[in-house]
């Protein structure tokens, strides 16, 4: 059972990760993606953008470095094994590019408990340097309960 | 790059509809660009151990495959401006066939003051959908 307490809990901003052109074209690639602004820099500078733009899912990634602080801390109590993701989405202020470099804070928004299962939503706020607020990434865990 | 002219468009007009095969090369590839290594995901023990019929994709891979769709047809990643979806069925890949997710996008609200689109997205396998409320807001 996932500690209840820790609503409306702030986690520490993550460590810079730097938005690297290859790692999106291997992401866009992995979501089936053939839009040339993912994948080809002449065709994003075309359209507007420094570089490759990463596609609208991509920042999951950095969600997922918040949410590893909060699977790793006791006082939530939430156990990995048993969780299911129930809904995820992503606010984007301005899209990703590659050569940003994103932190994220992650608050608890919701602890809910239905019977023996708990649904956490989580919203991690993405910024880029000069705190600029690129993305808020909302996602919803269910957590099994035990039998 | 697409042009599209927002008053052209029409509420339930279907946009596009792309079929992704799934493969486990695709559950693997999606793992490690993502950083999700559930092995849930490619080893058909470990998922039945966890009381599952066998390997299933990420709800991620699923999510990101089907705006496509929407990003095919704006012609551009960036113009996705909002993105979410529920996950209510399970894609169980199979070993040798894996799976067909046939997803197809169609105007759910036009927003001409700010030329912003909603695009409703319906990932379909094996007759079922698999992702509730999946909605981009798409800026033209």
């Amino acid at each position: 059972m996932v500690n209840v307490n820790v609503q409306g809990k702030k986690y520490p901003a993550t460590n810079p990760y730097l938005v690297g052109r290859e790692k999106i074209r291997e992401f866009a690639h992995a979501v089936k993606s053939t839009n040339p602004i993912n994948l080809d820099v002449f065709a994003a500078q075309a359209a507007g953008y420094n570089d490759v733009v990463a596609p609208p899912t991509f920042a999951v990634v950095i969600q997922e470095r918040s949410l590893a602080t909060v699977l790793n801390d006791p006082e939530a109590d939430i156990d990995f094994s048993r969780v299911v993701h129930g809904d995820q989405r992503f606010i984007h202020a301005r899209p990703i590019v590659a050569g940003d470099e994103l932190v994220s804070v992650l608050e608890v928004a919701s602890v809910k408990t239905l019977g023996a299962h708990s649904m956490v939503t989580f919203e991690t706020k993405i910024f880029a340097e000069g705190d600029e607020l690129v993305c808020t990434a909302i996602s919803t865990l269910v957590v099994r309960g035990g039998e | 790059m697409t042009h599209i002219n927002i008053a052209s468009l029409e509420v339930g007009q279907v946009i596009g509809s792309t079929e992704f095969l799934l493969t486990r090369d695709s559950l693997v590839r999606y793992a490690g660009a993502s950083g999700d290594f559930n092995p849930i995901h490619y080893r058909d023990d470990f998922a039945q151990s966890v009381g599952l019929d066998g390997v299933l994709a990420h709800g991620m891979l699923t999510m990101g495959a089907a705006v496509q769709v929407a990003v095919d047809w704006v012609g551009d990643a960036g113009k996705v401006i909002d993105y979410g979806v529920r996950f209510t069925k399970p894609v169980f890949v199979d070993a040798t066939d894996g799976a067909v997710l046939i997803v197809t996008g169609k105007i759910g609200e036009i927003d001409a003051e700010n030329g912003e689109v909603r695009v409703d997205l319906t990932a379909v396998f094996n007759d079922t959908v698999v992702l509730g409320k999946a909605q981009a807001r798409v800026r033209l």
